[in-house]
């Protein structure tokens, strides 16, 4: 007992000594987690896409070349990247102009029992399974669903046939349209908005609001000129999260959309049966750079200057 | 005189906790006027009633003659000072200190002038292209300044604007300051919990105590003329005498006041039991009782100072003995 508590001292006392080998010892396991699973993986796909697949043969051949990247702009391809990049754009300012009330209404009024039923409701969603979630998305869009009978009985059935009439963004119904998988997006994503917004605005003191009011600022101006620039770095790392999830699921589009394939999609295909690993390596390159260059301009354009 | 700042049977609720009861107070055009008072006593949410921050539970508050519910803070013509200085941290301290004239529409380049005139005035005309956060505390309290003033308020609120500064500096603002409001001549409107920057600063003083405003009044009325107990002992660090200790003395049951520079050593007098003695540096406070009643005198430099458990003989002059009619 007592060489051990002797032992457990020493230990103590040579770490507390040396507190660099504390740190070392603590950085250590996530390090190598990080650097051989997560990143070893990540430069291995990166290795991939540099490869080419023979056409014929469907080998694939281990030399260097840009020829799988140059099929990303192929138009089929690149249709692909448009329509998720455009897809993500329109799921995370959507979830912004959303969640930033939310937000705004848990850092500001929200106390008490009030601010355990804000994260109960914000939270709850992510602790269901995420395809029951897309499922019963998918019979509240049908055209047997939810959404479709309010409509009819509201008389306004018109409406939404005259909206699902619209290209590109209509279809038969709700749930094989492109705004059926934006919806789902929208709903699935929306905390990973809100909570980043809501932990900037609680650090923004109230009495900074005050002072602009104070100096003569109307409320819009206050949310332009003060509450907006310094939420914005939760802004940007909700929109980390919504960006860069929609672009990488293959799921909901899978399950509610039309049949036209987002970059997950893709990926999941050229990796599965297609057998054309460095394509699928090459598309799930994309979501990569797109995120390193959004950060890249949201540091330039000063988004984290108020951090 | 011109009333700058009326309010009148002014009461702010929180439920059952009343912050300020039944107010009533005129603040003159031009005057330097300081709300004291110890913390919670309601001064801070008099001043964000007249900024309007708080809403009045009842009564009316007037802003040069125009009555001023419903007027929201961005149309009142006056300007606040906060306590934390609240300057921006995504912007500058040019453009802390124009954020008043851009929300106004005032061009770039003019605003941009102005901000950097104001600056200049508080002696940070080379600081315009800082950030807040590289600034001292004493200069983000002049940024602060600097940005309040230079949208020309009638009326100038500080909300304890002195309260996070060390003691030197603090006293070189209040004279700073002091001479600011001369030259500019506007209404400052100043909360504090320190009566000796009440005292030095102020033109009057309102003394708050829990909600309610116990004395209005020159410094040299507060300090020596307190209408109350509570004044005595919060305004002057004044020994504050119950009535038996007084009645004998003078024959009426009311309480009296005696500033302890008042109340020297004697050879015929009270006899007092010294318990305390405490160096001050310009003075030393000795604590005493005489009879029952605690007392504190403060002997000048030079004097023979008694040490603890010695019997001394106590006195003073009649005319310092200062006697209250309220209870």
């Amino acid at each position: 007992m007592s060489t051990l508590s002797g032992m457990l001292t020493r230990i103590s006392d040579t770490l507390w000594r040396k507190p660099n080998l504390l740190i070392l010892l603590l950085i250590l396991p996530p390090a190598l987690w990080l650097g051989i699973i997560y990143l070893g993986s990540l430069f291995a796909l990166l290795a991939q896409s540099f490869f080419s697949i023979d056409e014929f043969s469907g080998v694939i051949k281990y030399e260097l070349t840009l020829k799988t990247y140059g099929e990303l702009f192929r138009p089929s391809n690149f249709d692909i990247i448009v329509r998720t990049v455009v897809m993500a754009i329109a799921v995370t300012i959507g979830a912004a102009i959303i969640g930033f009330p939310v937000a705004y209404f848990a850092a500001r009024y929200a106390r008490g029992k009030w601010k355990a039923l804000f994260y109960l409701g914000v939270m709850m969603p992510l602790w269901s399974s995420y395809l029951v979630k897309v499922y019963s998305w998918k019979l509240i869009l049908a055209k047997e669903g939810i959404l479709n009978w309010m409509f009819e009985t509201l008389r306004l059935g018109w409406l939404l046939d005259a909206y699902l009439s619209i290209p590109i963004i209509g279809g038969n119904s709700l749930s094989v349209s492109a705004t059926g998988t934006f919806l789902v997006f929208l709903y699935v994503w929306l905390p990973f908005m809100i909570l980043p917004i809501q932990a900037s605005l609680e650090r923004v003191p109230h009495t900074m609001l005050e002072a602009s009011g104070d100096l003569g600022a109307r409320p819009y101006q206050t949310f332009r000129h003060v509450l907006l620039p310094l939420a914005l770095p939760g802004v940007i790392a909700g929109s980390i999260f919504t960006f860069s999830l929609t672009l990488g699921d293959y799921i909901i589009p899978q399950i509610v959309g039309s049949s036209r394939r987002f970059i997950g999609q893709a990926v999941y295909a050229y990796q599965g049966t297609a057998g054309n690993i460095p394509l699928a390596a090459a598309f799930a390159v994309v979501p990569i750079i797109l995120m390193a260059l959004y950060l890249w301009i949201a540091k330039r354009q000063g988004a984290f200057d108020a951090l | 005189m011109t009333s700058a700042i009326r309010l009148s049977g002014v009461s702010r609720h929180y439920g059952a906790v009343k912050a300020v009861d039944n107010i009533d107070l005129d603040i003159a055009e031009g005057e330097f006027f300081a709300m004291l008072g110890p913390s919670g006593s309601g001064k801070t949410t008099t001043l964000r009633l007249i900024a309007g921050f708080e809403r009045p539970t009842v009564g009316e508050i007037q802003i040069y003659g125009e009555v001023a519910q419903g007027i929201p803070p961005y149309k009142r013509p006056v300007n606040t000072v906060f306590q934390d200085y609240a300057l921006f941290p995504h912007l500058n301290v040019r453009d802390n200190v124009a954020y008043g004239l851009m929300v106004a529409g005032v061009a770039k380049y003019a605003r941009h002038k102005s901000a950097d005139d104001a600056l200049e005035m508080v002696a940070l005309g080379a600081y315009g292209n800082r950030s807040p956060s590289e600034l001292s505390g004493g200069q983000r309290q002049r940024v602060a300044l600097a940005r309040a003033l230079v949208n020309k308020p009638k009326a100038l609120l500080l909300d304890e604007p002195l309260g996070a500064l060390d003691l030197k500096l603090r006293e070189q603002m209040q004279e700073e300051l002091k001479a600011l409001q001369r030259s500019l001549g506007i209404t400052f409107v100043f909360v504090t919990h320190d009566q000796g920057e009440a005292l030095s600063m102020a033109d009057r003083v309102a003394v708050f105590n829990e909600g309610r405003i116990v004395q209005i009044g020159t410094p040299e009325d507060i300090y020596y003329r307190p209408e109350s107990p509570f004044v005595a002992d919060f305004v002057g660090s004044s020994n504050v005498l119950p009535p038996r200790f007084v009645a004998p003395l003078i024959g009426r049951q009311v309480y009296g006041s005696l500033r302890p520079e008042a109340v020297y050593l004697a050879d015929q007098g009270h006899p007092a039991q010294v318990t305390s003695v405490s160096f001050l540096g310009t003075a030393t406070r000795v604590s005493i009782t005489v009879g029952d009643v605690a007392m504190t005198m403060l002997l000048p430099k030079g004097a023979a100072i008694p040490k603890a458990g010695d019997t001394v003989q106590v006195n003073w002059d009649d005319a310092d003995l200062h006697l209250m009619a309220a209870p």
